[in-house]
């Protein structure tokens, strides 16, 4: 089976490549990339297709290092098949899976039964990322040999911090032998103390108990300084804040090889997003401010923060709409609508094409130092199609993702993938 | 949706300077029939009223059960103790099946902010408000003012200084909102670990001074200091605290000869006011509960007249 994808503006960073370029798939590769010129379409298998991008970003398929898929244990919130589709839909081929399920991905037995599933049901590339510390309870480390060995690409208690500074040095020096990535939840929990939104005067009149944006910035501090004790490799999620990227920021400039990443929520939303105790835009850590909308979109800019990342966390209906704000679970469903709210950066000019696809593809690889986001000839054809110009409104309800809850329902988005490759598969996707 | 045609009393945050006179108007027609031997009205004959109140309360509730018995309805009491079973789904099943069995009047008390606000998205009937959390208590506010407006005469220019735990507290945050539309001149005073600087945002002084605080102030709300809260680092001793912000004879001296004291209570004697200022001749604290009743009259009568759109 042959697909040409055609006529399309191809952005490939790994290639640093954008412009027009055809790509001539052959049995699940890339069999050639022409650049700046047109294959003559001689397809003639019963099977062959040929997707007709005039007008389209082609782009290798996306890989989310942070998202939630929920099973085993919460099947009610998001299953490996539901989770992995919805990746295809948002144009992500690959997604690494937070161990925050029950059980948690704390042995090799957890993760050989989510790559299984995968495998048996999954859509998209499912790539475990194991618990840092037996339980994530913060206190054992995990057997990350045997985890790594069954699969695991990388290591983090997400959704709780590593508290205990001298547990995390050890998680550091024992992962550097194995050359494995932590990835570091930062926040004090000391210091955010049970907070369910920014804190500051939004909080403060709200009734609402306030996380302090230092919260974040002391953890992501103390994680750069164990990095550097011991050599680890740290990357940082969902970083938030004004504070949190000037760390990263300082660190980099002496040549700390942390890595950082962002979610569409903090450059996209303020803390306002809260207002009238709407649960959808509850997640940890919290909406900040403009300052830090900002900062973050500068952090964007100047190549401080690598990594766009979904932190898709799907929650069941009831959960998020039939609880108050502070009992009501935090997440955002993030993975079928991260495309159009990262093309937002390069229509305000705060990215171009190239490094917001690069932050999609070729710098997550690079961080978790797997194959992948590339469509350079030989690698696997996965990518995706995207009409830069396509508005449509968000419908939650229209989400392949069991897990509704987002604080973008309603809103007009403009980027849409309309196509995804991956496994031989061309899938299309309709937008209202 | 909660402003002058709002079905629901959920804050005093959405309300006008012109909803909060209208309340505080009707609540002095209802204070006159308070003083009658028959203290008791037909106005809502007929209509029910339920008390969901799932933190303890005897003061507020008992003010809103007789408010509405004055007013000619049925009223039902349901109280529990703010467990973790009544919270989340089993919360709103519980306030849908009140509604089930007939109630046009929902008071909800609760431990989390917002609650009602999560309720008024699922439920027909009116809510009111009775505290949510560290949000907002609008019926004291409310009480507040008429007390205030009674005593004073208007609010335009009046120094109004709020003491104590201001963070934590939704009587001292629904009276900041009240207060500044009807323009009074407000000054919270407290520690800073209970009192953030970024209040001064919304238009009101904060100092941690208490005679800086008193200066010259007319009227004076102390509130409840939650004695949880030692220990927590916020204060370290209810000693130390009555010595900076309780409110003594001495401390008293700095506001104006004829300043009003109020206190939404319960009182911690001798932790945040002196036993002597508290039934001195300043303090209007038990006429603040009695006007409670009015005022509370006054809400429901008003929503029980705004239909569903």
């Amino acid at each position: 089976m042959r697909i040409l994808v055609t006529g399309g503006h191809v952005i490939d960073p790994s290639q640093e490549f954008a412009g027009r370029a055809d790509i001539l798939i052959e049995d699940g590769q890339v069999k050639t990339f022409a650049r700046d010129k047109k294959l003559k379409n001689n397809l003639t298998g019963p099977q062959d297709r040929v997707i007709d991008a005039a007008g389209m970003w082609v782009v290798p398929g996306l890989i989310d290092m942070h998202t939630h898929l929920r099973e085993p244990g919460y099947e009610n919130k998001e299953t490996i098949r539901t989770g992995s589709m919805a990746a295809l839909s948002g144009g992500f081929t690959t997604v690494c899976a937070m161990p925050n399920t029950n059980p948690v991905n704390d042995n090799p037995g957890v993760t050989e039964f989510i790559l299984k599933k995968a495998r048996a049901e999954g859509n998209a590339r499912v790539l475990p990322i194991g618990a840092v510390t037996k339980g994530q309870m913060g206190e054992e480390l995990a057997p990350l040999y045997m985890m790594r060995e069954a699969g695991c690409v990388a290591f983090s208690d997400d959704g709780r911090p590593v508290a205990n500074p001298l547990i995390m040095r050890r998680a550091l020096e024992y992962a550097k032998g194995l050359d494995a990535l932590i990835i570091s939840h930062a926040e004090d929990p000391l210091l955010s103390d049970g907070g369910v939104m920014n804190e500051g005067l939004l909080s403060a009149t709200m009734g609402l108990k306030g996380s302090p944006a230092v919260a974040e910035e002391v953890m992501i501090y103390r994680d750069i300084a164990l990095s550097e004790l011991t050599g680890g490799r740290v990357h940082i999620a969902h970083v938030s804040t004004l504070g949190g990227v000037r760390v990263i920021r300082q660190a980099k400039e002496r040549g700390v090889a942390v890595t950082a990443e962002t979610c569409p929520h903090y450059f996209s939303l303020t803390q306002e997003a809260v207002s009238g105790f709407n649960t959808h835009a509850r997640v940890n850590p919290p909406l900040r401010t403009q300052r830090d909308v900002e900062a973050i979109k500068e952090g964007l800019r100047d190549g401080t923060i690598d990594i766009i990342a979904t932190d898709h966390a799907p929650h069941g209906r009831a959960e998020k709409i039939s609880r108050q704000f502070d009992d009501a679970p935090p997440g955002i469903s993030g993975l079928e609508a991260a495309v159009p709210l990262s093309m937002a950066l390069v229509g305000q000019g705060v990215l171009s094409e190239m490094e917001l696809v690069r932050k999609l593809t070729q710098s997550p690889a690079k961080a978790l130092r797997i194959e992948g986001g590339t469509l350079r000839e030989g690698s696997p054809a996965e990518l995706a199609v995207i009409d830069p110009q396509r508005r449509f409104v968000l419908k939650a309800e229209g989400f392949i993702s069991l897990g509704k809850n987002t604080p973008f329902d309603g809103m007009e988005m403009k980027g849409a993938v309309v196509a995804t490759v991956f496994g031989g598969r061309i899938m299309e996707w309709q937008r209202a | 949706m909660a402003g002058a045609s709002g079905r629901h009393l959920l804050g005093i945050k959405e309300l006008s300077a012109q909803d909060i006179m209208l309340y505080l108007n009707s609540a002095g027609s209802f204070k006159d029939i308070l003083k009658r031997d028959i203290k008791k009205v037909p106005a809502l004959r007929g209509r029910t009223v339920v008390n969901l109140f799932l933190e303890p309360s005897t003061r507020t509730r008992t003010s809103f059960e007789l408010a509405a018995k004055r007013l000619s309805t049925d009223v039902i009491n349901f109280s529990a103790p703010s467990s973790s079973i009544l919270k989340g789904e089993s919360l709103l099943d519980t306030a849908l099946t009140v509604e089930a069995l007939g109630a046009d009047i929902i008071i909800i008390r609760h431990s989390s902010s917002g609650t009602p606000h999560m309720l008024s998205r699922h439920l027909k009937a009116h809510l009111i408000n009775a505290g949510d959390g560290t949000n907002e208590h609008p019926t004291q506010a409310l009480l507040d003012a008429f007390t205030i407006k009674e005593k004073k005469g208007g609010f335009e220019g009046l120094k109004v200084a709020i003491v104590g735990d201001i963070i934590h507290s939704r009587v001292a945050k629904s009276n900041v909102y009240c207060l500044k539309k009807l323009g009074a001149d407000i000054r919270l005073v407290g520690p800073a670990t209970l009192l953030p600087e970024e209040f001064r945002e919304l238009g009101v002084s904060t100092t941690s001074s208490m005679d800086e605080g008193l200066d010259g102030a007319d009227v004076i709300m102390m509130l409840r200091l939650q004695l949880e809260r030692q220990g927590k680092g916020f204060f370290p001793t209810t000693a130390e605290y009555f010595r900076q912000w309780g409110l003594s004879k001495r401390r008293l001296e700095a506001a104006k000869p004829d300043a009003i004291v109020m206190h939404p209570g319960p009182m911690n004697r001798g932790i945040e006011i002196a036993s002597a200022v508290a039934d001195g001749d300043n303090s209007v604290i038990l006429e603040q509960v009695t006007n409670g009743l009015a005022v509370r009259m006054a809400v429901m009568y008003h929503l029980d007249e705004r239909k569903e759109q």
